[in-house]
């Protein structure tokens, strides 16, 4: 009786912080993670800002000394017209991609989101290209736009005739056609995925009753499904823009052995700055400034989705 | 059965129809890709540049799949990849499923702040830290370094790990615990006795997302190994990719064997991850 007692007295004096829980507790649970982020994300970014100011090379990499040159890489970036054009080219792919993502995930979601035999397979079917490792699913597309062997060509071919085969790898803007082919192949099932997930969330009583009032296929779209898949798809488009914007994989694999610069975008800039030109510091100042504009972008998105509502 | 209880009431025979063809449509353009790999991996050495689209082509043989093995050290990497993507998946899931447990139960300073801090980290992927990484493992000397990788993996894999758990445990209700508390169990032990097993989904979705996308990764791994002997599979299959020419046929019989067991591992999981993706997604 006692011990109960003090249980019960125990459990009330704690209540302040959460059940059952001591001053430390949430510090164990937390203290790997803490360990980890500092140490392999926190770190290395400031890191990464800190030398950003500085000339860090090949020659002096090792000896650790960098001397500050201010904002010199900043300087040089930004007096460069290669940066303009790829940030237009990233912008533009972003766009195309995240756009595609998003109305072909959803539109595939929302058919999937009925009666339908053999639905189960149809949807693993489609979600395969999230299962397939990204750097294997460009080196596999490469393969697919060699301009002789490839099948996207031979299929162009048998469909149009012998003049519709493309050079996609010899000519940058069809190389960078054929990163975006690739990428929105890589991207639609997890947008797929998630809008699944918040489509069976939604009570189809709200549709029968839309029904009701004979509301259209495009006003239940819009006045219900959209509405309430908002709260998911926000984050997710947010995150697929982010993601997107850094994909280094797609456009990097398959723009290799390319010599020219006209189908990069800005992360495989800074990724060939760091360690293909050795220029570690104008590398750094790149990443700083790739950071900036994703947050800029999803600071404006996430204060206009908030002041819509 | 009759036609109404297979499908949506009031659909048209046309309309099931037309969805049908889209989605046979959509389902061609989704595996074709794939079902490439396994096409090329099949052909004879001295057929792999051909104008045929057959499926399987003729003469099919497996002497890719030997090659890899004979040619390339496809064991070898095989054998690294494992090490280092299962690490990484068992550090990622002890480091989210108590992170994860602290934000959704407890109420500490900081917490919400701490909640989008990580997913601020979901921002910057690795090709923007990886330069100060690669410097950071230059001076304490630890290129070629497996442990070094599979940190940076559970960095990159947590943030989203995290995040899940804590939306899965936000569905528990609270009262397990409370209960718990009241016969006497502590914090730690009705945790990893009570809350633990019934978060079982999410665990296996935080180690599937772990160890896949550790098995997964090229880019980072390009750039801290790259001894010979000691790459893994990823850097060792884009490595048959050559100047000038590509053993496409041993590389597709290895990207087989590479994505396979992961997609295999994805699709027997998949059932879980429309739950998990949506309970983390919605309960912010």
């Amino acid at each position: 009786m006692n011990g109960t007692v003090e249980k019960l007295k125990k459990k009330k004096g704690n209540s302040s912080f959460g059940i059952g829980q001591g001053k430390m507790t949430p510090f164990f649970f937390l203290a790997p993670a803490l360990i980890v982020l500092t140490l392999v994300v926190a770190y290395p970014l400031i890191y990464e800002i800190i030398i950003s100011f500085k000339n860090v090379t090949l020659l002096n990499l090792k000896s650790q000394k960098y001397p500050w040159i201010g904002l010199d890489n900043y300087k040089n970036i930004l007096a460069d017209s290669l940066f303009y054009s790829t940030l237009i080219r990233t912008i533009l792919w972003t766009a195309i991609n995240v756009f595609f993502h998003v109305s072909v995930g959803l539109f595939l979601a929302i058919v999937l989101n009925r009666k339908l035999p053999g639905k189960a397979l149809i949807r693993v079917l489609l979600i395969l290209p999230w299962a397939v490792p990204q750097y294997i699913a460009a080196l596999t597309w490469k393969g697919m736009y060699n301009v002789e062997y490839g099948s996207v060509n031979l299929i162009l071919t048998k469909l149009f005739g012998s003049a519709a085969a493309i050079p996609w790898l010899s000519i940058p803007s069809w190389t960078f056609v054929a990163c975006i082919i690739t990428n929105i192949w890589l991207g639609i099932p997890f947008m797929m995925m998630i809008s699944l997930g918040g489509l069976t969330s939604i009570p189809d009583e709200l549709y029968e009753a839309a029904d009701l009032d004979g509301a259209t296929g495009f006003q239940k779209f819009k006045n219900i499904t959209l509405p309430l898949l908002k709260p998911i798809l926000t984050p997710a488009i947010i995150l697929g823009t982010v993601w997107t914007f850094n994909m280094v994989n797609v456009v990097y694999i398959i723009t290799s052995g390319a010599a020219s610069d006209e189908s990069q975008i800005l992360i495989t800039m800074v990724f060939k700055r760091a360690f293909q030109y050795f220029r570690y510091g104008q590398s750094a100042a790149l990443s700083v400034i790739i950071f900036l504009i994703l947050l800029a972008f999803s600071t404006v998105f996430i204060r206009a989705q908030k002041s819509e509502d | 059965m009759k036609k109404s209880d297979r499908f949506n009431r009031g659909d048209s025979l046309t309309k099931i129809i037309l969805i049908y063809s889209f989605l046979i449509v959509a389902c061609i353009c989704s595996i074709y890709p794939i079902l490439n790999i396994l096409t090329v991996s099949l052909r004879p050495a001295n057929a792999i540049y051909t104008k045929s689209l057959s499926i399987i082509p003729p003469n099919a043989t497996f002497d890719n799949f030997r090659q890899a093995f004979i040619q390339y050290d496809m064991l070898g990497w095989l054998y690294h990849s494992l090490i280092v993507s299962s690490s990484a998946c068992i550090f990622s899931v002890i480091v989210s499923v108590t992170a994860g447990y602290a934000f959704s139960r407890f109420e500490f300073r900081g917490k919400k702040m701490g909640l989008s801090l990580i997913l601020v980290t979901q921002m910057f992927p690795l090709a923007m830290t990886l330069l100060p990484l690669y410097l950071m493992i230059i001076n304490l000397k630890l290129t070629n370094s497996y442990i070094a990788l599979a940190v940076i993996y559970v960095s990159t894999s947590i943030p989203f790990n995290i995040w899940m758990m804590k939306g899965f445990y936000d569905t528990i209700p609270k009262s397990l615990e409370e209960s718990a508390y009241v016969d006497g169990a502590s914090v730690f032990r009705s945790f990893y006795q009570i809350i633990l097993p019934l978060a079982r989904p999410a665990v296996a979705l935080t180690a599937l997302f772990s160890f896949m996308g550790a098995w997964s990764e090229y880019i980072v791994a390009s750039v801290i190994i790259n001894e010979a002997g000691k790459i893994t599979l990823p850097v060792g299959l884009v490595s048959m990719q050559g100047q000038f020419s590509t053993a496409w046929g041993i590389y597709s019989a290895g990207a087989l064997i590479t994505a396979v067991p992961v997609m295999i591992l994805f699709i027997s999981l998949s059932k879980y991850l429309v739950g998990g993706l949506t309970v983390g997604s919605v309960k912010g």
